[in-house]
């Protein structure tokens, strides 16, 4: 469990992460935190020629409020930092609520906000709940041939960045450099929650939801989506249009429960059959959702 | 109750070790790191079944930082099956086929993760870099991996010379079953599976070796938890005389039962250290360590029990097959364990066993905390549980008309266990231990006062359960105790030590017998130049095998101390007391001497040494019991379980065990602990996957899971001390007792816990994992559904 032979890039900056990442004829992999791409490294699972290690950008680490009352969370944000950071808790209580599901204390530590979306892993918390809050990545190149300044930059739903199971828009020349996570409206609630084996393991599934309440305790909008519900992170749109213009009545709930649960696409492995994850599914929307709107509520 | 105790024995000392375990200074295998070393990788099967036809190391052996790329082809007379370490035991009619493997791959794999070539280089990441160089073309073949179709006729034969893969058959009875079920007022059967699953050590094994051709001395440093056995082998494999070969298995993280075992790496790693003039190291990876250790794993059994309508057991008749992987080197210690710790602490007057082992390409089976013991506990305890549900009693009950009493001991069961010693049980608390769980965990009460449904919506549970560990087999240990001439008291002993506490415990012996304090004694575990005879640290023998040679020794030395010190003082022995690390006069403290200064004395510089005597304050003593001495303990839990979502959470669990004399409390509740974890994660967590293909699914910690700190509740531990009537110490073993009986009361405790919502539930199969226990919660309502419509 040692790694093939790779050239090792420590970037100071972002424009020498993009510059050692700009040569496509070498196959490059940025290195953030490390808790998946090292494991797969030593398991000679990848064997990239080139690591470019982004710890020391301090321009990536940065978690800035926004005007709008969001948050912009540099890709190299620790999963600790949505745990321990007001800011974060206060503009996005779901980020904070989540992040304890997140692995380990240890894994937290290490492990970053942008490499874990970019792994783009449908087991992961944390795309299901960006999923949820409705966030969009910005992208980073440095420009190519013909192209005018120094960078080019892209900013997409997280919805259209998402292609497969580890599979995502991200170009071989581009980085991660940042998420944006929009405010969150007033009578809104949120609520996360999973069903593990152990505490810090992959969820056998998990829920992520948001619904909105106007004035008269109607739902006006909602979103879920899944950990481990299907082969990429995704939203469930069916699912949420269903408690949309409804009250969330417990019926009204186990109704978007059992939509989500149909709809979704969960696979068999080792640790549970589809009949099980489904199950999981929905007791985990119809938990999530109740607990959402009780939010909403107050 | 008495014991043997004094001062220190059955005091809370705190451990000697831990100062430099927890600071870091602590010597384990892998800090060994001889100038000059070379790492090894091996090259091992993906498949588990198949034909070598051609293996090419051309490329691996050209590559830069290579050393050398050794096939079978390259090793001569070390190319020969390895040993069987433990025979059968002469049984009538008992059939054993041994089969183990050579060093490696000739031209049969028979395994996942057999080893097919050996490459030494500069680092391992360059062994590794080369490893990926070697190609081996192999001709698949079927694998045998369902243990259920393993003895077929038309299975695929896994060793051509056999005539099936039927590794051994035995079959041991007491009494008539057949007419015992004749007259019986209730006979239950079930077939039950029992998964264990792998070791867990946290240090995964490491073998070091340097040959210094100029003093013509091998040294070698192990994980072994068999130094002496394993440096003897070493030895005659390679031509040395034994003398020239020191092995040292220092501090170990972890044994659990695979590190018993001999491994070719053993003898590879010493070999190619004398054929390269060079240092070699070879540290096992987690990865390697799912097919290359040992492990424990599936038993199915068809199991009966026949009652009367009051509940007593009239007799039990076990059908099982076991399940041995490839190979079985370590005889037939798990399946013979099952058979006899099936009995328990009950009184079962006919008694009906026979088993079949079963070759598989799997990996290679040999004991792992519990050794097959839980397997029997788990199929007696549900078959009590159902027998009392067949007759309206509580669980309790059931086993409180059946425990032998304490009365009744020495107690015969009538037939042979693992020691080839009739299946005795010395002492033990059955009745008192049952009633002190059920008081502690408030079973009397549980069921009417507990508020069943709690506000999450989770319903609670409670399981009663008894075992019985059979512990501290021979043949034998022994022990070296001398005083040196500073006043240290330094003990040498065979048994290695994976975090069992010994450099304590042995101390507290020691200390007692001659009056120093524990952090007086300086222990020496594990190190063939301190001390070459012994066997091991196994089937929880140490404080009891190696603790009474210790306590052997110290008794000798006390009189040499003794004898020297009347005669410096000029009084008569029996006037003297040790203590405070000299001898003194009763009744006149100041008339002393210290132990220093007599251990100066007996090895004068001049002067003849007495004819008859030695020089020094020095002993050596051996202990070998004349059987197994048996522990006994009754565990008892609390469990929340989701129905919803079938995950069960352990709110309570209480442990009341007898382990004879305890020595240091704080260690024996280490044991429990621990044993407790690790039967926690093979009730719940712990199971190997194998695919169709008989490859190894789940071969890391993402997959495989064990229990973490999370996941393991505090335990309320109960010593009860009736002392083994086969020692001195009055000791028995403690090692695995906690690990045993955890599957068969966590299957209870959900049961009850399940038992208004889903009546009927039977959990017989381990590990009952959420996955498992969502079917069967599924099919039990698919069941009262059709039930209901036929109705």
């Amino acid at each position: 469990m040692k790694p093939p032979p790779f050239d090792y890039v420590a970037a100071a900056t972002l424009d020498e992460a993009l510059e050692a990442l700009a040569d496509t004829s070498l196959e490059a992999r940025p290195l953030a935190g490390g808790q998946s791409l090292v494991p797969m490294l030593n398991f000679r699972l990848a064997a990239p020629e080139r690591l470019v290690d982004l710890n020391g950008i301090e321009e990536l680490s940065r978690v800035e409020e926004t005007e709008d009352g969001g948050l912009r969370l540099g890709a190299m944000i620790r999963h600790s930092a949505l745990e321990r950071d007001p800011r974060i808790a206060h503009r996005s209580p779901l980020l904070a609520e989540a992040a304890p599901f997140i692995a380990h204390p240890q894994i937290r530590s290490r492990g970053t906000v942008g490499g874990s979306v970019a792994h783009a892993d449908p087991a992961a918390e944390l795309p299901a709940v960006l999923l949820t809050l409705g966030a969009r990545v910005r992208l980073t190149r440095r420009s190519r041939d013909g192209e005018s300044g120094s960078r080019v930059e892209r900013t997409l739903d997280l919805g259209d960045f998402f292609l497969g199971p580890f599979f995502s828009a991200l170009e071989p020349d581009e980085l991660l450099t940042a998420i944006e996570v929009p405010p969150s409206a007033s009578g809104e609630g949120t609520a996360f929650d999973e069903v593990a084996r152990r505490r810090g393991d992959y969820a056998l599934a998990g829920v992520a939801a948001r619904v909105r309440l106007d004035s008269r305790g109607v739902c006006d909008a909602a979103a879920i989506s899944l950990v481990n519900g299907g082969s990429t992170p995704c939203l469930m749109r069916e699912a949420a249009q269903a408690l949309v213009g409804e009250e969330p009545t417990p019926e009204a709930i186990e109704a978007a429960a059992a939509a989500c649960a149909e709809t979704s696409e969960p696979a068999a492995d080792m640790h549970a059959t589809e009949a099980y994850r489904r199950h999981l599914i929905r007791v985990l929307t119809s938990r999530v959702l109740s607990h959402a709107a009780d939010r909403a509520r107050t | 109750m008495s014991r043997a105790g004094g001062t220190w024995v059955g005091a809370r000392v705190p451990r000697n070790e831990d100062a430099r375990l927890l600071t870091g200074r602590a010597q384990f295998v892998e800090d060994v790191e001889p100038p000059g070393a070379l790492h090894v990788a091996f090259v091992r099967s993906d498949l588990p079944a198949g034909r070598l036809r051609r293996l090419d190391v051309d490329s691996a052996r050209a590559h830069p930082g290579v050393h050398a790329a050794f096939t079978a082809a390259d090793l001569g007379p070390l190319l020969r099956p390895g040993a069987v370490l433990v025979p059968p035991p002469p049984l009538e009619g008992l059939v054993f086929h041994a089969r183990t493997a050579l060093p490696l791959v000739r031209d049969r794999i028979r395994h996942q993760g057999e080893a097919l070539a050996m490459i030494v280089a500069e680092s391992r990441y360059v062994a590794e870099d080369a490893a990926q160089l070697v190609e081996a073309d192999i001709e698949p073949l079927d694998p045998v991996v369902d243990l259920g179709h393993a003895l077929d006729d038309d299975a695929p034969r896994i060793h051509d010379d056999l005539p099936s893969n039927l590794a051994a058959h035995v079959r041991q009875t007491k009494g008539d079953y057949a007419a015992a079920r004749a007259r019986a007022d209730l006979v239950l059967e079930r077939r039950f599976s029992y998964d264990r699953g792998i070791g867990g050590a946290i240090e995964n094994r490491a073998v070091v070796a340097e040959w210094d051709a100029r003093a013509d001395r091998l040294q070698v440093w192990d994980t072994t938890q068999a130094p002496i056995p394993v440096r003897n082998v070493v030895a005659a494999a390679l031509g040395l005389s034994e003398s020239q070969v020191r092995f040292v298995a220092p501090f170990v993280g972890g044994g659990f039962g695979p590190k018993i075992m001999f491994y070719a790496e053993e003898i590879l790693i010493p070999w190619a250290s004398i054929q390269l003039g060079r240092p070699v190291k070879w540290v096992e990876d987690r990865y390697e360590n799912f097919f290359a250790t040992t492990q424990e794993r599936g038993q199915l059994h068809e199991a009966e029990i026949a009652v009367t309508r009051e509940g007593r057991i009239l007799g039990v008749r076990d059908i099982f097959i076991h399940d041995s992987g490839a190979y079985d080197p370590y005889g037939l210690t798990i399946p013979i364990n099952t058979q006899c710790t099936l009995l328990g602490p009950y009184r079962v007057p006919n008694y009906e066993s026979e088993f079949r082992v079963a070759f598989t390409n799997k990996p290679i089976v040999t004991p792992v905390r519990g050794a097959g013991r839980q397997h029997g506990v788990f199929v007696m305890e549900r078959l009590l549980d159902l027998a009392a549900r067949g007759l309206g009693l509580d669980p309790v009950e059931i086993r409180r008309r059946n425990v032998i009493g304490s009365d009744e001991f020495p107690y015969n069961h009538e037939i042979m266990y693992q020691d080839f010693a009739p299946l005795r049980y010395d002492s033990g608390s059955y009745e008192a231990s049952l009633e002190e769980a059920v008081r502690l965990v408030g079973h009397e009460t549980f069921a009417r006062e507990r508020e069943r449904v709690q506000a999450d919506g989770r319903v609670v549970g409670v399981g009663v359960v008894n075992y019985v560990e059979g512990t501290g087999i021979g043949p034998y240990e022994g022990a070296r105790i001398t005083v040196e001439p500073g006043g240290t008291v330094r003990l040498a002993t065979g048994v290695g030590t994976q975090g069992q506490g010994h450099f304590t415990s042995f101390a507290q012996i020691v200390a007692d017998a001659i009056g120093v304090k524990p952090s007086d004694v300086r222990v020496v575990t594990g190190d063939t130049s301190d001390f070459h005879w012994g066997t091991g640290t196994f089937a929880s023998r140490g404080a009891v095998v190696a603790g009474n040679a210790i306590h052997a020794a110290a008794l000798s030395v006390r009189e040499k101390i003794l004898k020297h010190a009347a005669e410096a003082l000029e009084v008569d022995p029996d006037d003297l007391e040790l203590a405070d690390g000299g001898a003194r006069v009763r009744g006149a403290p100041d008339l002393s001497v210290d132990l220093g200064a007599l251990a100066l004395a007996a090895n004068p510089l001049r002067g003849a040494v007495e004819p008859g005597t030695e020089p020094g304050l020095e002993a050596t003593s051996y202990f070998g019991p004349p059987y197994g001495t048996t522990a006994n303990g009754t565990h008892a839990l609390v469990v929340a379980v989701d129905p919803e979502t079938a995950m069960v959470e352990i709110l309570r669990y209480i442990v009341v065990h007898d382990c004879g004399t305890v020595i240091n409390p704080t260690i024996v509740e280490g044991q429990i602990h621990g044993g407790v974890a690790a039967g926690i994660g093979n009730a719940f967590y712990e199971e190997l996957v194998f695919d169709e293909f008989g490859g190894t699914s789940n071969a890391s910690f993402m997959d495989y899971l064990l229990p973490t700190s999370t996941d393991v509740p505090p335990i309320e531990t109960t010593h009860l001390e009736t002392p083994s009537t086969l020692n001195p110490l009055g000791t028995k073993g403690v090692g695995e007792g906690g690990a045993i009986p955890v599957a068969a009361a966590f299957a209870q405790a959900v049961e009850d816990a399940l038992a208004d919502i889903a009546p009927g539930l039977e959990i017989l199969d381990i590990p009952c994992s959420p996955g498992r226990l969502f079917e069967l919660l599924r099919k039990l309502r698919e069941a009262s559904t059709q039930a209901g419509e036929t109705a």
